[in-house]
């Protein structure tokens, strides 16, 4: 079997567990929300408008937003609950992508739900009225089943749209069948892409055939189809759900990453070190940038890997540049004091912005730096990664070397680097760390106005964490450890596109370089 | 007994019904008639609590109706109407037994009383487990018939019951009808467009215009003395036609 297909088999169990209960849940929830409201809004039509075009306005947000957006809210919501009650509760992973699928699942279910009982037949309901049925008999009796095939296939396409688009809770530190997806997309394996699609639309394909069945039931008033759909679907996202059922013991220790390969070999890193002190470890990855800061300073995850310059800009708003060893310095006694975040130490190499070029092409141009870049810069492209443009090391380059391109266009990292090698693109915003660099054979300019700060990769700890001696000095051995070489060699490995490696096994040939002793 | 007193009923500015008065005895069979607009089955369903009338006062066997409960006062008056409103997703005999059924009764009491009133309906036996959609238009009325009859209520309001069939099954349905009517000792209020129908059926015509009674009398009565014009043209209908019938048919 392909050793890719293999790998993506054996975290199946996991991912399914959590998207068929992530979805079932909102499912669930949708239902027993839109279906009073589609009652409410069939009896008065003035309710009607509002409530279908609210329910249509937030289907037409984009699933990512709506489920991104749930962050912050939770996250004041929790601090509000924290003041009151002393308790606060968890803004990432499982409620954020519970509550934006339930809003998701409303709409299909609302609509379908007032057209299904404001279609009931008017003589049938004055028939109920005539026979001396109270309006909740009438509604029980009457009106429901006879708009329930209307409202059962609202249930359907619900379904459908909800287990779609639970992929997209994994940005949201949510496990899910969008782990293959994002994971994937990140370090180019595609068979770990394509599984993650196939596996989403054949559970799709499989809740929809099971209420179909259910939904031919209530129309031909056949109860027999009625009980096999419903079983299936109980049955069937029960056996999916088992795996689940196993770890109900309280997780030890959360490993946070951010969305990229090096993240990812460095969240497996650390998670190997935790494991082998017994600790049981779970992962919550692809968080964004500023996502997995809050999360660790709210304590969500215990231990991500974060960078100084970036630290630097977007937590403390800072733009001067002390150097790189005053700024780690200053960092920890910053982030200590203002958020209980412990910087553990670096880890020994850097992962900065580096504006790259090929090499044919910086020839031709006569570029070697940022200063000869600006020259020609009004007839080139630059190509960034999606959030560079928005932050303030773009600005600051942008202030000391005057840049004007032509166009600037955004990519995932990965199609970044394709995007040079395709010529859609003539410079770029890599990553020092990055190993395409040198296996692309790039030429990173330089920065003589020390404009771009510097970016040491430092083990973050959560407040929660900073006092657990078990937990830190299974971590302590990485700081300094990992060269840049190393780190190149490792990310290469996952990116490139033959013989890839797993991050998993990317971090363990990495422990082997770094601790040749254990 | 059924009185009803200044009954006045608006929808927006419309004036439905604009004081109405009247008196239904038990036992008796009353047709309203009147043109389309002419409020007569907006009084029909104040009667039952259909239609809550702005003003006045009804009274069914002397209880006020505004001081029921409506579903309450519904479970005692048979309702047929012309659309019959069988419920679809029930077999025959769920549709008969819906009342019975709302009151309490026991499945046995309740399957009794279907096979009796299938076979008071003159409907064979072998329909009470069927769907509504498997029957005619004229047994669904009949089904209509049973399931107003279910709960052995002692009045009947029927809004142009037979209207949507075929002259025939009409005809035969509107005589076995107010032979039940008979033998059942039934109060029935009807409201029909069809002069020959309520003066074959019923014992007083109640003709209505623009929300009022313009006359309120046996047939034969009314045709005799009634001064109003429009009356006049009403009830002579059906005898005009029935003439002019008998002129060309030879008979």
């Amino acid at each position: 079997m392909n050793p890719q297909f293999a790998a993506a088999l054996d975290l199946l169990p996991g991912y399914l567990a959590w998207h068929v209960l992530l979805s079932a849940s909102a499912l669930a929830l949708g239902l027993a929300i839109s279906l009073p409201l589609a009652i409410a809004a069939a009896r008065r039509p003035r309710l009607r408008w509002p409530l279908l075009a609210l329910a249509s306005l937030i289907q037409t947000i984009p699933g990512l937003a709506l489920l991104a957006l749930f962050y912050p809210l939770l996250l004041a919501v929790s601090a509000v609950a924290e003041a009151a009650t002393g308790r606060g509760f968890s803004a990432l992973g499982f409620l954020p992508s519970l509550l934006a699928l339930t809003l998701y699942a409303v709409l299909p279910i609302l609509r379908n739900g007032v057209a299904g009982l404001a279609g009931v037949d008017p003589a049938i309901a004055e028939a109920a009225d005539g026979v001396g049925m109270t309006p909740r008999q009438k509604l029980l009796q009457v009106e429901l089943p006879l708009a329930a095939p209307v409202i059962m296939a609202g249930v359907r396409t619900a379904a459908v749209w909800t287990i779609g688009a639970a992929t997209l809770a994994t940005p949201v530190g949510q496990t899910s069948l969008g782990n293959y997806i994002f994971a994937g997309l990140q370090t180019e394996n595609w068979v770990f892409v394509l599984f993650g699609c196939a596996a989403s639309a054949v559970l799709a394909m499989a809740a929809d055939q099971l209420l179909g069945l259910a939904e031919r039931g209530v129309r031909t008033r056949r109860r027999g189809l009625i009980i096999a759909g419903v079983a299936g679907l109980i049955v069937g996202a029960g056996l999916a759900m088992a795996p689940l059922a196993g770890s109900g013991a309280p997780t030890a220790y959360v490993v946070g990453a951010k969305n990229f390969s090096e993240q990812y070999i460095l969240a497996e890193l650390m998670a190997g070190e935790l494991e082998r002190t017994g600790a049981r470890v779970t992962r919550k990855e692809n968080l964004g940038s500023n996502v997995a800061y809050r999360a660790l300073a709210a304590g969500e995850i215990d231990v991500y890997v974060d960078y100084s310059g970036t630290l630097w800009t977007n937590v403390l708003g800072r733009t001067d540049n002390p150097g790189r060893a005053a700024m780690v310095d200053q960092l920890s006694a910053e982030l200590r004091r203002r958020d209980g975040v412990v910087v553990l130490g670096s880890l020994g190499f850097e992962n900065a912005y580096a504006f790259a070029m090929r090499q044919d092409r910086a020839r031709a141009l006569g570029v070697a730096s940022l200063v000869d870049l600006a020259k020609v810069a009004p007839q080139l492209t630059l190509g960034t990664d999606v959030e560079f443009l928005s932050r303030p090391e773009w600005k600051a380059v942008d202030a000391a070397y005057g840049l004007s391109f032509r166009a600037t266009r955004s990519f995932q990292p990965t199609f970044m680097y394709r995007a040079l090698g395709g010529g859609e693109a003539d410079v770029i915003s890599a990553f020092s760390s990055d190993g395409r660099i040198a296996a692309d054979r790039l030429t990173v300019l330089s920065d003589p106005r020390g404009a771009i700060p510097p970016y040491d990769a430092v083990i973050l700890v959560s407040p929660r964490r900073a006092a657990d001696k078990r937990f830190l000095d299974a971590l302590r051995p990485l700081v300094g450890a990992i060269g840049v070489e190393a780190m190149r060699a490792a990310n290469y490995s996952v990116d490139r596109d033959a013989d890839k490696r797993t991050p998993a096994e990317a971090a363990r040939w990495l422990r082997a370089q770094s601790a040749p002793e254990s | 007994m059924i009185e009803l007193a200044d009954v006045t009923h608006r929808y927006g500015a419309q004036v439905a019904l604009d004081g109405v008065g009247l008196t239904v005895r038990s036992g008796e069979f009353v047709a309203l008639v009147g043109g389309s607009g002419s409020g007569k089955t907006t009084l029909l369903k104040t009667i039952n609590g259909l239609v809550r009338p702005d003003d006045g006062r009804i009274a069914v066997d002397g209880e006020d109706v505004a001081a029921v409960a409506p579903h309450l006062l519904r479970r005692r008056i048979g309702y047929v109407f012309q659309e019959v409103g069988l419920f679809p997703h029930l077999t025959v005999a769920e549709n008969i037994g819906v009342t019975p059924k709302l009151l309490g009764w026991g499945p046995p009491r309740i399957a009794a009383r279907v096979r009796t009133l299938l076979d008071l309906v003159a409907l064979p036996g072998d329909v009470a487990d069927r769907p509504p959609s498997a029957l005619s238009g004229g047994q669904r009325q009949r089904v209509g018939v049973a399931r107003a009859l279910a709960a052995e209520p002692g009045v009947m309001l029927m809004d142009e019951p037979f209207g949507a069939l075929d002259p025939l099954t009409r005809d035969q349905l509107g005589a076995d009808y107010l032979a039940l009517h008979r033998q059942l000792g039934l109060t029935t209020v009807m409201v029909t467009h069809d002069i020959a129908e309520a003066v074959l059926l019923a014992d007083r015509l109640v003709v209505m215009r623009q929300g009022r009674i313009l006359a309120d009398g046996p047939p034969a009565d009314l045709l005799a003395a009634a001064s109003d014009p429009a009356v006049r043209a009403l009830l002579e209908a059906p005898r005009r036609q029935a003439d002019r019938l008998r002129e060309r048919l030879g008979g």
